[in-house]
């Protein structure tokens, strides 16, 4: 039991990867569905709303980001694994991975409902495109914000 | 729809709508039809902007073309079109009307008959004709039978029409409730409201008698029947004084007014409810909306075209014409 560490430490880089990926994945499947429907009427909108529909994609790359590192502080990534890791350690990798999978799941719903109107704003007012990317990027703050606890976490706990 | 993906929040459809409205009449290009020197220039200027379809001669059918793609663009985005049953009932009642009419006089006038309906008009038609109200749904076969023997014994229209109306009333708020969209149960609620508040106010000036009442005032969630049915028989004022302790106590002053500025009123209220619509992004609400603002935007241009072959003045057909949604 002393030595589980190591299987706490892989449980939370696979959270920041899974839960922030499937956030993303959820948001930018509804900002899709709402892109779709733009262009459905206005195919020359393309442009415009695949890029408010990637908006929230990111958290995905940065639960990716977390995991690799979370992966290689403990060696499992270019060898030299600490597989009989402490238990207190690989709980602290674990909850250094935390504030990503649980920050960027929420976050990426939410920012894929808010693209979702702002896909809407761009329909209805397309000069107004430029206005439209702020209020879903504005939700991006928070996904950095838990991007940047567990980056300081993890190399803290390392 | 077994195994089907329901969209619940209607993303697609809504973000589709957001880009139709864009295609919606404004408040300038209803003046620049109201401005055109006949209704031929009129014709000329919408199908400049992509009304009606290549086989259109008429205004009519124009107006005919146009409410077909509405409902085909809806039939696309909304799977069970029964949510909006509110905005399709009053064409069933009236094609009842039409029915019970026709069979009486035992005449045929086929283009009485609206196909905005939830029932095909030729079943109505069938049934009240062959005196088989079973063909009809439960909620119509009842009353569709006692009214059409009331007018074979009366030829009462009025009574006839007023009876039909407050059962399709009913049937709109039960639509409305039964689409689980907030906006549209608001929708039918108000309408009914309105239509009730109108017909009592009507009713207590015009000194009809509490027969007449109870066949026309008709039961709604937001007003006790039986307390308007008694303050309509002791006049206007009294229905004011009743008015006073319900939710329409806002539209007491309208209605002092007159009913022109009643009807307004309710207009007004209807299309600020309709602007809330545009703020969400989620849901039937929007959709509903955009109906709403489709069909007024076809009242506008069947206002202007016959304005302009009656020979109105510009003023005249802009002081009818309803404000857009956009």
């Amino acid at each position: 039991m002393a030595s589980s560490g190591i299987f706490w430490a892989v449980l939370g880089a696979a959270l920041a990867a899974g839960c922030a990926g499937a956030g993303s994945a959820i948001g930018v499947g509804i900002a899709g569905r709402a892109a779709s429907g733009v262009v459905t009427q206005e195919p020359g909108m393309f442009s415009k709303v695949l890029i408010l529909q990637l908006l929230p994609g990111t958290q995905g790359i940065y639960g990716l980001l977390i995991a690799f590192i979370a992966l290689s502080q403990i060696g499992l990534l270019g060898g030299g694994a600490q597989m009989n890791m402490e238990l207190t350690k690989g709980l602290m990798y674990f909850a250094a991975c935390l504030p990503m999978a649980i920050g960027g799941l929420i976050s990426a719903i939410a920012q894929g409902k808010c693209a979702v109107s702002a896909i809407g704003l761009v329909a209805k007012r397309p000069d107004q495109f430029g206005k439209s990317m702020i209020f879903p990027a504005m939700v991006e703050t928070y996904a950095i914000l838990a991007l940047l606890v567990s980056i300081l976490s993890i190399n803290g706990i390392g | 729809m077994t195994g089907a993906y329901v969209d619940k929040n209607y993303v697609y459809a809504v973000a589709r709508i957001r880009s139709a409205e864009l295609k919606l009449l404004t408040r300038s290009q209803l003046d620049e039809l109201i401005a055109a020197e006949n209704a031929e220039a009129v014709y000329s200027l919408l199908k400049e902007k992509g009304w009606g379809t290549e086989s259109c001669r008429t205004w009519e059918d124009m107006l005919k073309s146009e409410e077909k793609k509405l409902w085909e663009l809806i039939e696309e985005l909304v799977p069970d079109m029964s949510v909006f049953d509110v905005f399709k009932k009053p064409g069933d009642y009236h094609n009842l009307k039409a029915a019970i009419k026709e069979a009486a006089e035992e005449t045929e006038i086929p283009e009485i008959y609206t196909s905005e309906s939830t029932i095909d008009p030729e079943r109505i038609r069938l049934a009240v004709r062959e005196r088989n109200f079973g063909m009809l749904p439960p909620e119509m076969a009842e009353a569709a039978g006692e009214i059409n023997d009331s007018y074979l014994r009366t030829k009462d229209g009025q009574l006839c029409d007023t009876a039909v109306d407050r059962i399709c009333l009913e049937e709109m708020v039960r639509a409305g409730e039964a689409s689980d969209c907030g906006f549209l149960s608001q929708y039918a609620l108000l309408m009914a409201a309105a239509a009730v508040i109108k017909t009592a106010v009507r009713s207590a000036r015009t000194g009809k008698s509490r027969d007449f009442l109870n066949q026309a005032i008709a039961d709604i969630p937001t007003l006790d029947r039986n307390a308007l049915i008694q303050a309509a028989m002791n006049g206007e004022e009294q229905i004011i004084a009743y008015l006073l302790t319900t939710d329409y106590a806002d539209a007491v002053p309208a209605i002092r007014k007159g009913m022109t500025a009643f009807e307004n009123y309710c207009d007004d209220l209807i299309t600020r409810r309709m602007k809330d619509q545009q703020r969400e992004s989620f849901g039937l609400g929007p959709i509903a909306a955009y109906i709403l603002a489709r069909k007024n935007e076809m009242k506008s241009v069947r206002i202007i075209f016959s304005g302009k072959e009656n020979g109105f003045s510009d003023d005249m057909i802009r002081e009818r014409v309803r404000e857009t949604y956009v």
